[in-house]
């Protein structure tokens, strides 16, 4: 059951993968991440952590792909680049080979691993996660216990973001010059 | 188990109704929190009032800040004697679940940082009526950034710790570009920025790794487990973890070579917010350093000790050589805090209690005179801060001499200038570097600080030996410039008085503020279990 689970999810994982530098147009290709990025969520919930997956869809998925189309959107879709120009030199290659090299270093990494991770010990003892409660039930656990402050700043940290954002998106009254522009009409 | 097979197990059995789980939250000391509640939910209050509220509260922005910071300040010295008395007192502990320590140590810069943030406000008010910007969320921001420091300050895990340099650092990108008329503002935010992030996922990182080599995020947990076992996982992780923990806090306080955004940054953000960037920042940086490496990581010195001496080592050196080459004054000053963090490092590298009292001394003694210095470079610096070459200064001891004398007192006291708080600073990290044995090391900052008076005598001169208009020059046309007289509002007025009269006071007293720096750092040797 799991190895089906495995091969589909896998197979969603790579086909899109392939989308993603197969597609001409930039906004299938990003929509083909999404399919990559889902499987990997469909790969987490298989392997009992149902709150990696969840974090998956929501950031990922969710906001760090629409974060892409808004910067496609923003470019421009339709237009095109001459795929035959290289602005660096030599980078095509280079890409490949740093590819092919990250590969072979994870088949390494995996292969020769083995079954050993399984045995290796667990130096903490403070995060031994009880095997029957669901991890997203742990963690909530661990956040209004242990890093209940850390919860609480992280509200403070979201404000300031907010205020921020508020603060630097407000444009300047229309009839005020920039500084820089009385400086060059006295110039 | 698979998926599907966990599914339909869960199916099966009857499930517990969620509402009877009870989850025991761990207990607040809420009195240990109040500088920090009282510095964070104000400024939030601050900020729906005034747009609530606009007509009421329009011009009294600047007061309601330092009504708040002072508020927070208060209490925090009220806590001060009841942490610091061993006797009667409570002494120091740890709250909500031994994240957050409440000790002499974060209690002093709690009081710092509400002082940097006073000073700002109070340079800000005149800085922001002129330049056409009052509001409240600077000051807000303000506000909000020094609890982020507070919370480094006190921080007792790196989960808490980086949460507080996020929430410090935050508010201060904003704030930098927040002159929204100005190219130079915008860039040094967006310059800012970029590298604070960078500098953060550095410092994220190495969290991980630390966490990664001990199976803790909490300090006491962390220096517990290294002195059970100080080769924990051969130590290659940790000291991975602990460099790049070292990175983040570099970039922070502005140590060669993480310095290059500084002098871009503090000439393109507004005067007031480099103050509390130089005070305030620069405060939180070195607490959370001083807390990470000097104590918790105090069985790994020899191992971090090098590193950080190189670093304070360039920092001097790289500060005051580069800082001599500057015609511009805000870029000067830049090179100059990058040279003054370079001796805080060396209290840091001795990683003794010594060392520790006199960072705290040095950062209370430079974020008072490097906040009049800001001021004084807000009131020059004129409309737009357009003026802010060497030439501005030409002749003000003639033009405005109480004005040139406050801002002589201070460029003497960065100096290090005897009866000026300055002096006493860099005699502090000097000695702890003497007693440790550094002799090198302390004839380096000798060295360097030898190099940076000639950047401060240059001002000096400027202000008083140099005729502002040469009478010979363009062809005999004298009536070309006699410059406007700098306009110094009230509040600016005030925050250079007071930060004058501080530096000559701790100058002539230092006493005071070294028995209080004394008293704040055994307190955070010795607070970690």
């Amino acid at each position: 059951m799991e190895f089906v689970v495995f091969l589909i999810a896998g197979a969603i994982v790579v086909g899109g993968a392939i989308g993603v530098l197969a597609f001409a147009n930039p906004v299938h290709a990003a929509l083909s991440l999404v399919a990559t990025l889902f499987g990997v969520a469909v790969l987490f919930v298989a392997q009992n952590a149902q709150f990696l997956a969840a974090v998956q869809v929501i950031v990922y998925a969710g906001a760090i792909v629409v974060l892409f189309l808004f910067v496609i959107m923003l470019l421009g879709v339709d237009r095109s680049d001459d795929l035959r120009v290289e602005p660096i030199v030599g980078q095509r290659p280079l890409a490949l080979l740093a590819g092919v090299g990250v590969l072979a270093a994870s088949l390494v990494a995996v292969l020769s691993a083995g079954g050993s991770t399984a045995t290796r010990t667990v130096r903490s003892t403070a995060v031994a996660i009880p095997t029957e409660e669901p991890d997203v039930t742990s963690l909530g656990r661990l956040l209004f216990t242990d890093h209940v402050l850390a919860l609480e700043i992280t509200a403070i940290l979201l404000t300031v973001a907010v205020v921020g954002a508020v603060v630097l998106a407000r444009r300047p009254g229309r009839d005020e010059p920039s500084v820089e522009a009385d400086v060059e009409a006295e110039a | 188990m698979s998926l599907l097979a966990s599914l339909a197990a869960q199916a099966a059995q009857p499930v517990t109704p969620v509402t009877s789980v009870l989850v025991e939250t761990p207990s607040v000391d809420w009195w240990g929190l109040l500088p920090l509640i009282l510095l964070a939910a104000p400024a939030m209050v601050l900020l729906h009032a005034s747009s609530l509220l606009r007509r009421v509260f329009r011009g009294f922005y600047a007061t309601a800040s330092v009504g708040i910071a002072g508020t927070a300040a208060a209490f925090a010295i009220v806590q001060w004697f009841r942490v610091t008395d061993l006797d009667g007192g409570r002494g120091p502990y740890t709250t909500v679940a031994s994240a957050y320590t409440v000790d002499g140590y974060s209690v002093f810069i709690t009081v710092v940082l509400c002082v940097a943030v006073i000073v700002s406000s109070l340079v800000a008010d005149g800085y922001l009526r002129r330049e056409g910007l009052d509001g409240a969320e600077t000051y807000a921001l303000l506000l909000l950034s020094a609890s982020g420091g507070v919370v480094m300050a006190s921080a007792n895990d790196l989960i808490v710790l980086f949460l507080g340099l996020e929430v410090l650092s935050i508010p201060v990108y904003v704030l930098a570009a927040s002159h929204l008329r100005r190219s130079a503002s915008q860039e040094a935010g967006f310059k800012y920025f970029i590298l604070g992030a960078f500098a953060s996922a550095f410092f994220l990182y190495g969290i991980a790794l630390v966490y990664g080599a001990t199976g803790s995020t909490n300090l006491g947990t962390i220096r517990q487990t290294l002195q059970d076992d100080p080769f924990v996982d051969g130590g290659a992780l940790l000291l991975a973890g602990a460099a790049f923990l070292l990175v983040g806090f570099g970039f922070k306080v502005a140590a060669v070579p993480f310095h290059a955004w500084t002098p871009d940054v503090y000439q393109g953000a507004p005067s007031p917010v480099v103050s509390y960037m130089a005070s305030g920042v620069k405060a939180a940086g070195f607490a959370g350093l001083v807390r990470v490496f000097d104590v918790t990581l105090a069985g790994q010195v020899r191992d971090w000790q090098p590193i950080v001496v190189g670093l304070a080592v360039l920092t001097l050196l790289g500060g005051s050589v580069l800082a001599v080459a500057q015609t511009d004054v805000k870029r000067m000053l830049a090179y100059s805090s990058i040279s003054h963090a370079g001796f805080l490092l060396v209290g840091v590298a001795v990683a003794s209690p010594e060392g520790a009292a006199a960072v705290l001394f040095y950062l209370a003694a430079y974020g008072l005179m490097i906040g009049g210095t800001f001021a004084v470079v807000t009131a020059v610096a004129g409309p737009g801060e357009q003026a802010t070459g060497i030439d501005a200064f030409r002749g003000l001891g003639r033009r405005q001499p109480m004005l040139a004398l406050g801002f002589t007192v201070l460029l003497f006291a960065q100096t290090g200038v005897p009866l000026t708080s300055g002096f006493f600073a860099k005699f502090g990290v000097i000695k702890a570097a003497v007693d440790g044995g550094w002799y090198w090391l302390a004839a380096v900052a000798m060295l360097s600080a030898v190099v940076g008076a000639f950047v401060y005598l240059r001002l000096v001169v400027a202000m008083f030996m140099v005729e502002d208009i040469d009478p010979h020059h363009g062809d005999g046309d004298v009536v070309a410039a006699t410059p406007a007289p700098v306009a110094m509002p009230a509040a600016l007025t005030l925050a250079l008085a007071a930060t004058v009269v501080a530096t000559l006071v701790v100058g002539f007293l230092p006493g005071l503020l070294t028995d209080l720096a004394g008293d704040a750092v055994p307190v955070v040797l010795a607070t970690l279990p």
